[in-house]
């Protein structure tokens, strides 16, 4: 299961990267300019992407001392 | 006088109270307060953690930086969310090393990894002069806080000495300890009142924020987009990423880290802290409401945006409500900067000069030296010109320099030798101070492509170091070929 922590590249890929294809306005979703809804997006996804590694690594299985 | 100054007042009575009944009753020991003897669970972690992240900076500079720039300011929504993913898998064997050791301090750290004082005593340096913007900056949102919602009747200056008296005072009063409960109360404020702000302005000047958006859209197109040139998407992902690298590089941030009972709980933590992020939405709200609101802000003034805006909406002592949790907003990481530089100055400077000191004498160094960091952060803010925003970002360019140095070392086997970081993180601050002091940027330099003059210094300072860094490393260890185990 380790390998599923490399997933923890796409916030950084989204965020430093992506921004180079998303850097318009419109459409507004939610009444929000579209970059701004794709870096709020990948907030979100990335507080799910942590949580999917926090249960999948070994090491917050055992108590450490 | 007004319906507003007297909230502030009492915010800042309140927090010197605080301040002054926390201390009350307990041994003044600098050491176990300063990681909490290593006890600390999920919670009160993640308070230290995310407090840290609601500063003037966010409620000021951050509102400030939206009306005046727009879409740049998104940055600030996307270091923070990068720097928890490191923190992730970073800060665990950081705080495990600490455990270990026994260490307290980022400079502990550094003196350990490499075995090295001197590299100690340069990161401690680093640290200090990038401190003082992060203080100048907290300084100057208490002037603005006061100045504007004193509705004119004191002046920027009368303002900025009572702030930075007040955080001294406060520093000095409370001692080491500070007060857990400012910290809490100025947390649960900002919260609230940010929240109230960001949802109530668009709605009230534009009937919802689509179409507040759409208003901008109409008055100043393309402002909620990254513009082509200057703060551009080049400028956007260097600075994202610097600031990113540098997050914990803050020697008070880092030395949060010692403060958790187990690695779990940093791990933990990475899940929930960008969704604490999101409240930074409701703040940029407040710049955008005001650009159609309070149009004519320039220069530094951009900072005032939020406050003029709420002068021209609310009651004076709504107004005063939300200058006393600005008030707290500067006072309580503004007491932590000018609390670590006199520490640092004391404990990881004085000490290496005169290894005799003992404790007590430090301490009371540490103390002595709160007005004199406040009365070098106070001149630095007088002579102005720099927005909050400017002002983080150079304290950024510097801190992140740390950083190779850093994590290199976390390697089983680190390439990089005392020497190499040292001389690494030198070149790295030279780049950033030559660049600043000299005014000497690459926009300058023509011939160079727009994609890179509009990079952000510190990613270039950090290449520098980085490629001094190897290249110095391994000259070393080709010298002295024997030697080479005593790296690690």
């Amino acid at each position: 299961m380790r390998h599923i922590r490399w997933l923890a590249i796409a916030p950084f890929l989204a965020l430093i990267v992506g921004p180079f294809f998303v850097n318009r306005v419109h459409p507004l979703v939610l009444g929000l300019p579209f970059l701004l809804v794709w870096i709020v997006t990948w907030i979100l996804l990335t507080s799910l992407i942590m949580a999917v590694i926090y249960f999948a690594d070994p090491a917050n299985q055992e108590s450490e001392p | 006088m007004n319906g507003a100054l007297p909230f502030i007042a009492a915010a800042a009575v309140l927090a010197l109270a605080l301040g002054f009944l926390a201390q009350r009753g307990k041994e003044m020991n600098l050491e176990q307060w300063t990681v909490g003897g290593r006890g600390f669970g999920a919670v009160f972690v993640f308070l230290l953690l995310a407090g840290e992240i609601y500063t003037t900076f966010t409620f000021l500079g951050g509102s400030g930086f939206a009306y005046g720039k727009g879409a740049p300011a998104y940055y600030i929504l996307c270091y923070g969310t990068l720097a928890y993913v490191l923190s992730y898998f970073m800060l665990p064997p950081i705080w495990r090393y600490a455990k270990e050791h026994r260490l307290y301090s980022q400079s502990d750290f550094f003196v350990s990894k490499y075995d090295s004082p001197a590299l100690g005593v340069i990161v401690t340096l680093v640290d200090i002069v990038a401190l003082i913007p992060y203080l100048v900056l907290q300084f100057k949102g208490l002037g603005i806080i006061v100045e504007v919602a004193g509705y004119g009747a004191i002046s920027s200056t009368v303002a900025v000495w009572t702030g930075a008296f007040v955080v001294a005072t406060y520093v000095m009063v409370s001692g080491v300890h500070g007060s857990a409960w400012t910290a809490v109360a100025k947390d649960i404020l900002i919260l609230v009142i940010v929240a109230f702000l960001g949802l109530y302005l668009p709605w009230h000047y534009y009937g919802g924020v689509g179409s507040m958006f759409e208003a901008i859209e109409q008055a100043k197109p393309g402002f909620t987009v990254l513009p082509p040139h200057g703060e551009s998407l080049w400028w956007f992902s260097s600075t994202v990423l610097l600031t990113a690298l540098g997050f914990y590089m803050w020697p008070h941030s880092f030395g949060s880290i010692y403060t958790a009972r187990s690695a779990t709980v940093i791990r933990k933590n990475a899940i929930v802290l960008p969704l604490y992020q999101l409240i930074l939405l409701f703040v940029f709200f407040v710049g955008f409401a005001a650009i159609l609101q309070v149009p004519g802000l320039a220069g530094p003034n951009i900072d005032l945006a939020l406050f003029k805006l709420s002068v021209k909406t609310f009651n004076p002592w709504f107004v005063g409500v939300i200058g006393a949790t600005g008030v707290l907003t500067a006072l309580v990481p503004g007491s932590m900067i000018l609390m670590t530089s006199a520490t640092l100055i004391a404990n990881n400077l004085y000490r290496v000069a005169n290894p005799s000191a003992d404790d007590q004498q430090v301490s009371r160094l540490a103390k002595l030296l709160v007005p004199l960091v406040s009365l070098v952060a106070v001149f630095f803010t007088l002579r102005g010109g720099e927005t909050i925003v400017a002002l983080l970002l150079m304290g950024y360019s510097l801190v992140t320099q740390l950083f190779p140095a850093l994590l290199l070392s976390l390697w089983q086997r680190n390439i990089a030798t005392r020497e190499g970081a040292a001389a690494g993180i030198l070149a790295g601050v030279a780049t950033v101070a030559i660049v600043s002091l000299t005014g000497a940027n690459f926009h300058r330099l023509s011939w160079l492509p727009p994609q890179v003059q509009d990079l952000n210094i510190g990613i270039v300072a950090l290449a520098v170091n980085f490629i001094v860094l190897i290249v110095v490393s391994m000259a070393m260890r080709i010298a002295r070929a024997p030697a080479q185990a005593s790296a690690q």
